[in-house]
């Protein structure tokens, strides 16, 4: 049997009927690393010992009837959540030697619910990109298509789960680097609301946008990782402390009654076309399953993209000032005095789209500019909430493409950042407002590519996300197509 | 031309909590380097700040009694600028949201009471400590300071000279101390001063260039360099040279202020909300429970001990100069209820006795019921003022009470008229001659007749009772 195909629910099933045993879902799934590793390129680093250990530990239990709910499913984590022991890059050559001595919040969630970690996966250096180009440590190819790019800044995460390089994984998002890999790898990502999973532990990009999110197979595992993740931190300020429900409860529910919201905005030239057939067509899926199709209006969507690319390097030229040689990660070798230090260390130690925007982010907040930026761009950041709270009175969920385009080619838009910062048109807009937004894929290109659907609902809404998305899932049974590999 | 100084001073002020203000290190000062550390206050990766309760309080304090309004709702900063104590290549501060603003400080001045405005109250963060070694050309870090809380209290312009400002800031000191939310140590540095200087001719509104001053870490520092600013700027002004807008830091050695950095090289800090805090949200009811564990202030004391202990300005302030000696004193007032003699034993001896081993008045081992216990021996006769210098002496020494340290040494004083009676007219009886020459006019020999009862009862007689019965037995021959 294949297990590394199956899902975190197909898994559970398995273990708890003792059928197969975690040790051997792990083996199985280092064979398909090995196998398929070389040509997609997801991880960072590979934690196989740790693995086989955590696996043995996992059976122990499962014979003493100890089971818990992720005990012995194999599990990816972005390189960007701190993992105690484990070297944690951020897909960076200023973090290439960094081994924290604390696990971020999510992982000792995963560990206590039993969960095995396959190792960490790559991704755009210190989350700033849509493609995985601008890591370290080369690019991740898109498992659909090896020529491509998987979308960023998590498609380490996104191409282990859609090549079965794990069961499932996390990931974080920022502008849209959960949704946008998950729907040109034809995977579901989930971004949920802000503050709902804890960022302790989560290398800080944009503080006020950077959100933990899941990689899986299907919505039922989503549900059942948000489970594991989701609820207060006391380690968090930004820690919302609003119960979490059991997510699985809202799978069976249906959208019966329910009323979407089609923003016009969404829809506009420069949509592949067959990105927009897509789309139409999973609207007219849900019409079918007795949901009501509302045109609406997000009216300062156009000012979305700006106002993240001012918050957005605002906050990194801040958080990645910590880097500076003097106390751990990389130093540059040899050096005058401490500017010198300081110029080399950054220089060499970051690449050219992290410099672009702590530069970009340095200049926002100047004195003398910091009105005209930062201060407008936080002002705007209201007025693109109160389109999503105003629209959320009419509707229950909003519905639109996730990226405008299939994945790209590698190399393809790394000469034009303007391009590259388009593909997250889409999804910006759910982070500069807090709320969770989920992609769940909806078809393939005539090339084969997958495309994806996002869903965005009103703050702490992941349960309505999830009820949908299962919907349709259910409803529409595409081809179970598998990337060739 | 005469100029006349305008001064606003700005206190930082460590607070005195357990653990730092955004993890749960120890605050303590010292300890052996980078022991005092987690991964927060060490700004690793992924960390998180979350305030400390705690400071807030203390800061809440401070604000309610100076008198602030303390903000329904604030925030905090970051103060972006490299620097090798500064792990996170920032500093959490309050910026334009400050916890209080719009408070005061009242000064007794010797030409009457002053009033300072402080201008606003904030928190932040300490930075680390750079060690540099002479004989190796590298520099180490100790960041158990990092993330220690500090509490910056602004005053309004408004002192005018030198001693003013050491005024005001003996005041602020004083609150804090009483307050228990700062230890006061400015050699420690949990409590330091920047002041801002600029002179404009006297009688003119209008504020001059002004240059901030640094690195005081004394009282009488502060008012030095103040005192050479002044010289130095007039000098300036008088000879038509612009004072320029820089920070000059004080040298103690030589008595100078020198500069440090021009306004042209100041950094530029790019403050903006920090987005891993949330606003700080203080209901009515914080305060007003705040409002409620408030000490009496050091002023208020003042002026009650003043008023209840007919105490002269210069005593009751002595004796608020600490709430402990304040209380201690008191305590001994009320116990002896001699309050007048209670001053003069607290102030006298006992601050004279506890300054030569350099002790705090709470290490004092002489309680004030034991010294209430003296006063009230001394009053009711049984031993003389100048047996009580001894016997305090002794008690202090010992910690024993005034009662045993009588007892052991027999210094129990004779007040029985008989008795001295008697010794008085032996003595009278031994010395015809003196007694001859003081009925012939020598008053003088009264204190040799006075000496010789003395000697013979080895002091111990009342000082009082022998007065009057040597003059009945001198004069009635």
């Amino acid at each position: 049997m294949e297990l590394f195909r199956l899902t975190i629910h197909e898994l559970q099933a398995l273990l708890r009927a003792g059928t197969v045993s975690a040790t051997d879902v792990v083996s199985d799934m280092y064979r398909r690393i090995n196998a398929v590793e070389g040509s997609v390129h997801a991880y960072v680093t590979l934690t196989r010992e740790a693995a086989f250990a955590q696996a043995e530990a996992a059976d122990n239990l499962i014979k003493q009837g100890n089971i818990k709910e992720l005990t012995g499913i194999p599990l990816a984590l972005k390189d960007i959540l701190c993992t105690k022991g484990v070297r944690t890059t951020c897909g960076s050559r200023m973090l290439s030697n960094f081994v924290p001595p604390y696990d971020a919040t999510v992982v000792e969630r995963l560990r206590q619910a039993g969960a095995i970690f396959t190792g960490k996966t790559n991704m755009d250096e210190f989350a700033m990109g849509s493609s995985n180009e601008t890591s370290y440590f080369g690019a991740t190819a898109n498992p659909w298509d090896l020529t491509r790019i998987p979308g960023g800044s998590s498609g380490g995460s996104a191409a282990a789960v859609a090549a079965d390089m794990c069961a499932a994984a996390l990931g974080s998002d920022t502008g849209g680097s959960i949704r946008q890999p998950a729907a040109l790898c034809g995977v579901v990502g989930m971004k949920p609301t802000y503050g709902r999973v804890s960022r302790f532990g989560l290398i800080a990009f944009a503080s006020s946008l950077d959100q933990i999110g899941t990689f899986t197979k299907d919505v039922e595992d989503c549900a059942i990782l948000m489970n594991a993740i989701a609820g207060h931190d006391p380690r968090e300020s930004t820690s919302a402390t609003v119960e979490v429900p059991d997510y699985r409860q809202f799978l069976p529910g249906g959208v019966e009654g329910w009323t979407i919201g089609i923003p016009q905005e969404y829809f506009i030239a420069g949509i592949d076309p067959e990105v927009e057939a897509s789309v139409q067509e999973a609207i007219a899926t849900f019409e079918r399953l007795g949901a009501k199709c509302l045109p609406i209006s997000l009216p300062h969507t156009e000012y979305c993209l700006a106002v993240y690319y001012i918050i957005a390097p605002a906050e990194a030229s801040s958080n990645l000032a910590r880097y500076d040689g003097v106390k751990y990660g990389f130093r540059t070798d040899t050096y005058r005095d401490l500017l010198d230090m300081y110029k080399k260390t950054r220089s060499e130690g970051f690449g050219p789209e992290v410099k672009r925007r702590i530069m970009l982010g340095t200049y926002v907040l100047s004195a003398g500019y910091y009105d005209a930026y930062y201060k407008k761009a936080s002002q705007v950041r209201g007025l693109i909430k109160r389109d999503f709270d105003e629209a959320f009175r009419k509707c229950d969920v909003i519905l639109t493409p996730t990226s405008p385009t299939p994945a790209f080619r590698l190399g393809e838009k790394t000469d034009d950042p303007m391009q590259m910062y388009l593909s997250d048109i889409f999804t910006i807009s759910a982070n500069l407002a807090g709320i969770p937004g989920l992609s769940i894929p909806c078809g393939f290109t005539t090339d084969g590519l997958p495309i994806g659907l996002q869903l965005l609902a009103g703050h702490f809404g992941e349960g309505k996300l999830l009820q949908m998305a299962a919907a349709y899932e259910k409803s529409a049974p595409r081809e179970k197509r598998r990337p060739q590999l | 031309m005469e100029f006349e100084p305008v001064i606003g001073l700005e206190v930082h002020a460590q607070l005195l909590t357990q653990t730092k203000i955004f993890c749960g290190c120890s605050a303590k000062y010292g300890g052996v380097p980078n022991h005092h550390t987690c991964p927060v206050c060490l700004g690793m990766p992924g960390v998180l700040p979350v305030l400390n309760r705690r400071v807030v309080e203390f800061a809440m304090k401070m604000a309610l009694a100076t008198h602030c309004r303390i903000n329904g709702e604030s925030s905090f900063a970051r103060k972006n600028y490299f620097y090798p104590d500064l792990p996170k290549g920032y500093q959490i501060s309050q910026y334009n949201q400050p916890l209080a603003e719009h408070g005061w400080v009242d000064l007794d001045l010797a030409d009457g009471r002053k009033r300072i405005g402080i201008t606003r109250i904030h928190l932040e963060e300490d930075a680390g400590k750079l060690m540099h070694d002479a004989f190796n050309p590298a520099s180490s870090v100790d960041l158990n300071r990092t993330g220690v809380p500090l509490m910056e209290i602004v005053s309004e312009p408004e002192m005018r000279n030198p001693e003013e400002a050491a005024d005001y800031l003996k005041r602020l000191h004083e609150i804090l101390v009483y307050l228990e939310v700062c230890d006061g140590n400015m050699e420690e540095g949990s409590f330091r001063c920047d002041a801002n200087i600029s002179l404009r001719p006297l009688g003119t509104e209008k504020f001059g260039t002004r240059t901030e001053l640094k690195n005081m870490n004394s009282f009488r520092n502060v008012q030095r360099a103040l005192e050479y600013e002044i010289k130095r700027q007039s000098y300036l002004l008088e000879s038509g040279t612009p004072v320029i807008q820089e920070t000059r830091l004080w040298n103690d050695a030589q008595g100078v202020t020198q500069s440090m950095r021009s306004k042209e090289e100041a950094h530029d800090y790019r403050y903006f909300p920090d987005p891993d805090l949330v606003p700080l949200l203080i209901s009515s009811a914080w305060i007003a429970e705040l409002e409620k564990s408030l000490p009496e202030l050091p002023l208020v004391k003042r002026e009650r001990f003043i008023s209840a202990y007919n105490l002269s300005p210069y005593d009751a302030g002595v004796l608020t100069s600490s709430c402990a000696l304040a209380d201690y004193f008191e305590a001994a007032a009320k116990l002896s209820e001699q309050p007048k003699q209670a001053a003069n034993w607290v102030m006298g001896d006992l601050l004279r006795f506890l300054n030569e081993d350099k002790k705090d008045i709470k290490d004092s081992t002489m309680t004030p019921a034991a010294l209430a216990d003296l006063l009230k021996l001394i009053e009711a006769g049984t031993i003389s003022g100048k047996m009580g210098k001894e016997v305090f002496a002794a008690m202090y020494q010992s910690g024993k009470t005034a009662q045993t340290i009588i007892a052991e040494q027999g210094l129990v004083q004779i007040t029985d008229e008989t008795e001295i009676a008697g010794i008085i007219a032996a003595v009278v009886n031994a010395n015809p001659e003196q007694l001859a020459q003081y009925r012939g006019g020598r008053d003088k020999l009264f204190g040799f007749f006075v000496g010789q009862v003395m000697k013979a009862t080895q002091g111990k007689a009342n000082p009082q009772i022998i007065n009057d019965l040597l003059k009945k037995a001198l004069n009635n021959g």
